[in-house]
C-alpha cells in the first residue's frame, strides 16, 4: 500500500530508463549525471504542476485553469517586482501563493457550493484568468530589463550544486508525499475518488475536501507562476498558453486515472519527467521541435491504452474456489 | 447454534433494561412524498430488533435519519435517555451508530485496515497517520470477531461480499459502536456465510450492542431477532416480541390484508423444446451447461448466490461470450454476440439489477418501454410517438402500472412499478423466450403477486420462461421444472412434482442426502 | 389474486406544453439573446445593419457546425477535445494538395475525408479499447496538430484556387452567406437526428444509462463510433470553410476552437454529464456567443478580453438556475 510506487509506476520508471538509454546511443552525453540534473531542473515546474493537478484528478475532478492561473499570478509578481524591486523574493513567493490560492478558491467555491461540474467551471476560469492578465497589464509585457537581479537569480542559485528551482521541486514532492500518505485529508482525497458515496457515510465532507483540493492546485499554480516567470524571464499574456494539456498529459502518463481514486505522487513525477526527457532530447538528437507535440500525443495515447489494460476488470471466477470457503 | 440458549437470553433481557436508542414521533417528507409519519422505534442493548416492511414503507429513510444523512422534519431522537440531534453522518458515527448496507459502502481500492479506520485512524505525535498502529489495531479487531483469516493489508476489492460485510462490522467494532444497523445483510450471502453472520450477530448481542436487523426473510427474522417493528406506507403499524407473534400476523400488518394464494394456480400446457443449450462453457464462469426449455414452461434456475446462473443467462443472451457450446432456438442454431442479436432472435433477458441494468432513469416511461422496439415503432428511422405511446399503454395497462402519466420519468416510480416497466419493455418485443433474473427481488408483496400472475399469463399464451431465483417459495411455487446449479456447473434437474425445499438446498450446497 | 379491477387508464402526458416551454432553458437563452442584441444595438451605431449582422454570423457558424456534432457526442456521455486539431490537420493536408495542384472539388473532398478519418480514429480508440474519451482526445489533439506542425513547421500555405474561396467568403442570397446557409441546414438535420429519429433516441438512452441501454439491445459501441465520426466530419467541413475564408493555412489555425465549441454546447443546455439537451439550445447559444464577440469587436475590445466575457457568460448562465432555485427554497448552504 505504498503511495509512492506501485507496479504501474515501476513500469514507467523502467520505460524512462529505456528511453534514456536509447537516447544516449545517439548522444552519449545524455545519460551524464550533469545532463540528467539539467533535465530534472528543466522539468521541475511541470512536476510541481502535475502534483497540483493530481490531487484534483484523484477526486474525480479536473482543473483546466492551472496554466491561466500561472500566467496571471506570474504577471502579478512580475509587475510588483518591476515597480518595487526592493520587495524581498520570499515575500513575492508568498504573494504568488496567496494570489494562486484565491484563484483556486474561486474554482473550489463554484464546485463546492454551486455543484457546477469542474470541467465547466475551469473551462470558464481558464479564459477569465488569462483575460484578466491582459486587463491587469494592459497588454504590456514585463521583460528581463524590468525585473530585479534577485528576482531572476533566486531560483538559479546553486545549493550543493543543485539549483534552487530543483530544490523547490524536491520540497514540493516531499510535502505532497507526506500529505497524501500521512494525513487524514490526503486519505480522504483518495477515498472520495474511490467511492464518493461511502465517503459521505464515513463522515468525510466531500464538498469541502474538493474545495481544499482546488485551493491546493491554485497555490501550485501561483508558485509555478513565479517560477516560470523568473525562469523564462518574461511575463506576458501568452505565458503557458495551452500548457494545461501538458499538465494533464503528465498525469495521464504517470498512471493517474481520470476516473479518480488511482494515482500516486511518484507517478505524477515520473509522468512529468517522461515528457521532460522527450522535450530535452529532441533538440539533442536533431529532431525538430515541431515533432514534440506529435510525440507527446502518441505517448498519451499509449499510456492510456496500457493503463486501461491494467485496470481491466476480470470476469467472475466461479469455477474454481477463489476464496477459502 | 443452540436455539434454546437464544430464547433464554431474550427472555431475561426483554423489558428490564433501558433502550439505547429511541426515535419518537419522527416524520419526514420529500417534495410530493410523505416518507415517514409519526414513527417511533426503540433499540435495546443486547437485543436484535427486526424492522419489517414492504419496499417504499420508509425503512431506508429511517436508516438514513438514524445515520445522520437526513434530518427529520419532526420528532425526537434519544441516545441512552438523552435527547440528541444527528446533523451529519459524522455526528452519528461519533455517537456510536453504524450501519451495514446491502451493497457494501466501503472503499475497494483501499486496504482492509484503512477501511476499518477511515476517518478515525490512530495518529502519531505529529498528527500524521500511524500506519503500523492502524494495521495492528485492525488485526486485533478482526481477531475479536473471529475473523482473523482476513488479511488486514489486503485490498478490499479482492474480498468476497461476505468478508466485506465482516470488514464493515469490524469498522463498527473499531469505534465500539453501540448501535449496529444491518440493512438486508444476507442479500448476497451463501447459506454458510449467513450462518457465520448470525454467529457474529450473537457475538454483538453478547457484547451488549443494540442491533437493528432489516429483512423480509421471515425464517431469518425468527432465527435471529428478539423483537420486531412493522412499517407500512411510512407509518409504524405494529411492534412486539417475536416469540408472541405468528408469521401470518406480521404479514397482515405489513400488507394490510391477509395474503393467501401468493402463487397463481396454473394448468401448464407444455409443448416441445424451444431452446436447447449444450456444452456451453466459459473460461472462468461456468462449464458444460446443457438443458432444454420447452414451450409454455416455466423453468426455474436455483442455486446459491455466485453459482453462475446469471452468467449462463447473460451468455445465452449474447451479453458475454462463451468459449464453446451451442445454443439453438426452435431448432435453429444461434450465436448472439450482443444483446441486440439475441433480442432479434427472440430471447430477452431481464437483468437482476433493475436500477443499473433495467430502466433508463432520465427517460420517460413510454420511451423506456419502446427502447428495444424502436425499429418496429419507427418508420425508416423516424420516430412515431403515437405508436410508441400505444405500445406503452397496452403493456403497462396489462401489468397494472401505477403512474400518473406515461411521460413521467421512470426514476420517480417505486421499485415494483419500475420492474413492471422493465417487463413491459421486454414483452413489447414479442419474444419467444423470456429470461427473468431474480424478478421479484426487493419488491413489495403486492407487486410480487402481480409479476407472478403475469408470468402465468405469459406461458399460457405460448411464451417460455426461464426464472432465475434464490427464493425457495418462488422456485417451488412457480416452476414446472427446476435446474440447480452449483459452482458453475449443473448439479441436477428436477421435475416439480413432490419436490421439496430441502432437496433443492442440499443439491445447491453439495450436501449428500 | 384477488378480484381484478378494470385496467387503469394512464394518460400519455400530464403537463401543459406551454408552461414547460416558457420555463425552459431555450426560453432563457432567447431572453439573453434578445437582451444582448438590444445592448449591442445601443452600444454601437454600426450594429443594426444587414451586412453588419451578416458579418456577425461568421463569428459562430464554423464553430457552430462543430458544436452540433459535439452536442450529440456529449449527450451520449463522451467528449472530443481534438476537434480544433482535426481542423488544423485537414487544413494542412488541403494546403499540401494545393501545392500539388489540386482543384477545388478535390480539396473539399480531402478536408471531409481527413475529418472523417480522424473522427474514426478517435472512435476506434474509445469504443474498441474502452478508453475514456477525455484523455484519448487530449492525446489525439496533440497528435493531430503535432502532425500539422511536422508538415508545415512555422510556414503557411497559400495559393488556394479562387473557386475555393466561395465556401468561406461567398453568399447564397443577399446577406446570407454560404456558411450561414450551411449552418442552418446542418442545424435542421441535426435537430431531426436527435429529436425525431430512433438513432437520436438511442443516443439519449446511452447518455442516461449506457448499461441499461446495452441490455435493451442498443448497440452502444456502434453508435458512439458513429458519433465520433460525425464530430470528425463536421470538423472537416468546418476546416474547409475556415481555410476558404482565411485563404491560407497555418498549423496554429483554429486554436482554442474546441473550448469554444464545448462552451456553445454547455451554454446551449446540454448537460456535460450526458443524457439531455436540445439542438435549438445549441443554436441559440452559438448565436449568443456570436453576438457577444461581434458586439465587443465593434467596440474594439481585444480578443483576449472578449474571452473573459465568454467565460463569465458560461459560468453565470450555468449558475443562474441553481442560485435561483436555492433562493426560492430559502437556503444558501
Amino acid at each position: 500500500m505504498k503511495a509512492l510506487l506501485k507496479y504501474r509506476e515501476l513500469w514507467l520508471l523502467a520505460g524512462i530508463v529505456v528511453l534514456i538509454s536509447l537516447i544516449s546511443t545517439r548522444f552519449p552525453g545524455f545519460a551524464d549525471p550533469a545532463n540528467l540534473r539539467q533535465v530534472f531542473n528543466d522539468t521541475s515546474i511541470l512536476m510541481i504542476l502535475a502534483l497540483g493537478q493530481m490531487v484534483v484528478i484523484l477526486t474525480r475532478s479536473i482543473d483546466l485553469s492551472m496554466a491561466s492561473n500561472l500566467c496571471f499570478t506570474g504577471m502579478v509578481v512580475a509587475m510588483l517586482n518591476a515597480a518595487h524591486p526592493a520587495i524581498p523574493i520570499p515575500v513575492l513567493v508568498v504573494i504568488a501563493l496567496l494570489v494562486g490560492l484565491v484563484l483556486g478558491a474561486i474554482n473550489g467555491l463554484l464546485v463546492w457550493r454551486l455543484n457546477i461540474p469542474s470541467i465547466v467551471v475551469t473551462l470558464g476560469t481558464l479564459t477569465i484568468y488569462r483575460g484578466a492578465t491582459f486587463v491587469l497589464s494592459g497588454g504590456a509585457w514585463v521583460n528581463a530589463d524590468q525585473m530585479s537581479p534577485e528576482f531572476i537569480n533566486f531560483q538559479r542559485a546553486a545549493l550543493l550544486g543543485i539549483p534552487v528551482l530543483s530544490w523547490i521541486a524536491i520540497l514540493v514532492i516531499a510535502l505532497f508525499f507526506l500529505v497524501m500518505t500521512r494525513t487524514a485529508t490526503g486519505r480522504s482525497i483518495y477515498a472520495i475518488g474511490v467511492n464518493p458515496t461511502a465517503s459521505v457515510y464515513a463522515g468525510i465532507d466531500v464538498g469541502r475536501t474538493k474545495f481544499i483540493v482546488f485551493c491546493i492546485s491554485g497555490m501550485i499554480g501561483g508558485l509555478a507562476g513565479y517560477l516560470w516567470i523568473s525562469r523564462y524571464v518574461i511575463a506576458s499574456v501568452e505565458v503557458a498558453n495551452g500548457y494545461e494539456l501538458n499538465i494533464i498529459a503528465a498525469c495521464v502518463i504517470g498512471g493517474i486515472s481520470i476516473a479518480g481514486g488511482i494515482g500516486s505522487v511518484g507517478g505524477a513525477v515520473l509522468g512529468a519527467l517522461f515528457l521532460g526527457i522527450i522535450s530535452n532530447a529532441l533538440p539533442v538528437i536533431n529532431i525538430s521541435p515541431f515533432w514534440q507535440m506529435a510525440i507527446s500525443g502518441s505517448a498519451i495515447i499509449l499510456a492510456v491504452v496500457l493503463n486501461a489494460r491494467g485496470e481491466r476488470r476480470q470476469g467472475r471466477i466461479i469455477l474454481r474456489k477463489a476464496e477459502a470457503a | 447454534m443452540d436455539t434454546t440458549a437464544h430464547h433464554g437470553t431474550a427472555n431475561e433481557r426483554a423489558p428490564a433494561s433501558a433502550p439505547r436508542l429511541t426515535l419518537s414521533g419522527i416524520s419526514k417528507s420529500f417534495p410530493g412524498v410523505r416518507a415517514l409519519h409519526n414513527v417511533s422505534l426503540s433499540l435495546y442493548p443486547g437485543q436484535v430488533t427486526a424492522l419489517i416492511g414492504e419496499n417504499g414503507a420508509g425503512k431506508s429513510t429511517l436508516v438514513k435519519i438514524m445515520t445522520g444523512i437526513y434530518q427529520p422534519d419532526a420528532g425526537e431522537i434519544g441516545i441512552d435517555g438523552e435527547a440528541t440531534t444527528l446533523p451529519s453522518a459524522h455526528a452519528a458515527f461519533g455517537h456510536g451508530i453504524t450501519a451495514i448496507h446491502q451493497e457494501t459502502v466501503l472503499f475497494d481500492d483501499l486496504s482492509v485496515a484503512e477501511n476499518i479506520f477511515l476517518g478515525h485512524a490512530p495518529r502519531t505525535r505529529f498528527g500524521t497517520i500511524d500506519w503500523r498502529m492502524m494495521r495492528k489495531n485492525a488485526r486485533e479487531v478482526l481477531e475479536t470477531m473471529r475473523a482473523g483469516h482476513i488479511d488486514a493489508d489486503a485490498r478490499l476489492k479482492d474480498l468476497g461480499i461476505a468478508n466485506k460485510h465482516l470488514v464493515a462490522v469490524a469498522r463498527a467494532m473499531s469505534i465500539d459502536a453501540q448501535i449496529v444497523i444491518m440493512d438486508e445483510p444476507t442479500a448476497a450471502l451463501s447459506m454458510k456465510e449467513i450462518e457465520e453472520l448470525f454467529l457474529l450477530i450473537e457475538f454483538l448481542k453478547s457484547e451488549g450492542k443494540a442491533v437493528l436487523f432489516i429483512s423480509h426473510k421471515f425464517d431469518e427474522i425468527y432465527r435471529i431477532a428478539d423483537r420486531y417493528t412493522v412499517f407500512r406506507d411510512g407509518e409504524m403499524v405494529g411492534e412486539g416480541l417475536l416469540k408472541d407473534t405468528g408469521q401470518n400476523e406480521i404479514v397482515r400488518m405489513m400488507v394490510g390484508r391477509s395474503v393467501d394464494h401468493i402463487f397463481p394456480r396454473r394448468e401448464p400446457q407444455i409443448g416441445g423444446p424451444v431452446l436447447s443449450v449444450a456444452g456451453l462453457s466459459h473460461p472462468t464462469e461456468f462449464d458444460d451447461i446443457g438443458f432444454e426449455l420447452r414451450k409454455g414452461e416455466i423453468l426455474g434456475f436455483y442455486g446459491l448466490v455466485g453459482a453462475g446462473r446469471s452468467e449462463v443467462m447473460q451468455a445465452i443472451s449474447g451479453i458475454t461470450r462463451t468459449s464453446r457450446g451451442t445454443i439453438s432456438l426452435e431448432g435453429k442454431a444461434i450465436a448472439p454476440k450482443s444483446a441486440a442479436d439475441s433480442i432479434d432472435a427472440g430471447i430477452v433477458y431481464v437483468p437482476e439489477e433493475r436500477g443499473k441494468q433495467g430502466v433508463v432513469i432520465g427517460l420517460p416511461i413510454f420511451q423506456n418501454v419502446s427502447l428495444p422496439s424502436l425499429a418496429r415503432t419507427s418508420k425508416s428511422g423516424m420516430l412515431r410517438l403515437a405508436e410508441e405511446f400505444a405500445l406503452a399503454r397496452s403493456y403497462t395497462e396489462r401489468l397494472d402500472l401505477r403512474a400518473s402519466s406515461l411521460s413521467q420519468d421512470v426514476g420517480t416510480l417505486s421499485g415494483g412499478n419500475q420492474q413492471k416497466v422493465v417487463i413491459a419493455k421486454w414483452l413489447a418485443t414479442a419474444p419467444k423466450v423470456i429470461i427473468l433474473d431474480e424478478p421479484t427481488k426487493g419488491i413489495d408483496i403486492g407487486s410480487k403477486a402481480a409479476v407472478h400472475g403475469f408470468m402465468a399469463e405469459l406461458v399460457s399464451q405460448g411464451l417460455s420462461v426461464i426464472m432465475v431465483s434464490s427464493e425457495l417459495p418462488e422456485i417451488l411455487g412457480m416452476s414446472d421444472r427446476v435446474v440447480v446449479m452449483r459452482e458453475g456447473r449443473i448439479a441436477a434437474t428436477y421435475d416439480n412434482k413432490g419436490l421439496d425445499a430441502e432437496t433443492l438446498v442440499r443439491t445447491a450446497a453439495g450436501i449428500a442426502a | 389474486m384477488t378480484d381484478t379491477p378494470a385496467p387503469r387508464r394512464i394518460p400519455d402526458r400530464l403537463d401543459k406544453p406551454l408552461s414547460s416551454a416558457i420555463f425552459s432553458w431555450e426560453a432563457l437563452l432567447i431572453v439573453i439573446a434578445v437582451a444582448i442584441f438590444a445592448v449591442n444595438s445601443f452600444a454601437s451605431p454600426y450594429f443594426f445593419d444587414p451586412w453588419s449582422l451578416s458579418d456577425l454570423t461568421f463569428n459562430f457558424t464554423e464553430k457552430g457546425l462543430i458544436a452540433l456534432a459535439m452536442a450529440l457526442l456529449i449527450i451520449s456521455g463522451e467528449i472530443d477535445l481534438s476537434v480544433a486539431a482535426i481542423v488544423a490537420l485537414a487544413s494542412t493536408l488541403m494546403g499540401m494538395a494545393v501545392q500539388a495542384g489540386a482543384g477545388t472539388p478535390v480539396l473539399v473532398l480531402i478536408g471531409i475525408v481527413v475529418g472523417l478519418g480522424c473522427g474514426a480514429f478517435n472512435g476506434l480508440l474509445v469504443t474498441r479499447f474502452g478508453l475514456p474519451s477525455i484523455v484519448v482526445t487530449i492525446g489525439t489533439m496533440s497528435l493531430f496538430r503535432g502532425i500539422a506542425f511536422i508538415i508545415l513547421g512555422d510556414q503557411a500555405y497559400k495559393g488556394y484556387p479562387e473557386s475555393f474561396a466561395f465556401f468561406g467568403q461567398g453568399y447564397v442570397w443577399w446577406v446570407f452567406s454560404f456558411e450561414l446557409a450551411l449552418f442552418l441546414v446542418a442545424a435542421v438535420i441535426y435537430w431531426f437526428l436527435l429529436h425525431r429519429t430512433s438513432f437520436g433516441r438511442r443516443v439519449l438512452a446511452i447518455g442516461n444509462n449506457p448499461v441499461a441501454a446495452q441490455f435493451s439491445g442498443v448497440r452502444v459501441g456502434r453508435i458512439k463510433f458513429i458519433l465520433f465520426c460525425l464530430t470528425g466530419l463536421m470538423s472537416g467541413i468546418a476546416s474547409v470553410l475556415i481555410t476558404s475564408r482565411l485563404g491560407s493555412t497555418r498549423p496554429s489555425i483554429a486554436q482554442g476552437y474546441e473550448l469554444e465549441a464545448i462552451t456553445m454546447v454547455v451554454l446551449g443546455g446540454v448537460s456535460i454529464l450526458g443524457g439531455a439537451g436540445s439542438i435549438l439550445g445549441v443554436v441559440l447559444a452559438a448565436f449568443i456567443m456570436g453576438l457577444v464577440t461581434f458586439g465587443l469587436g465593434l467596440l474594439n475590445v481585444p480578443g483576449i478580453v472578449m474571452s473573459i466575457f465568454i467565460g463569465l457568460l458560461l459560468i453565470i448562465v450555468i449558475a443562474l438556475p441553481i442560485v435561483w432555485r436555492r433562493l426560492r427554497e430559502g437556503r444558501f448552504a
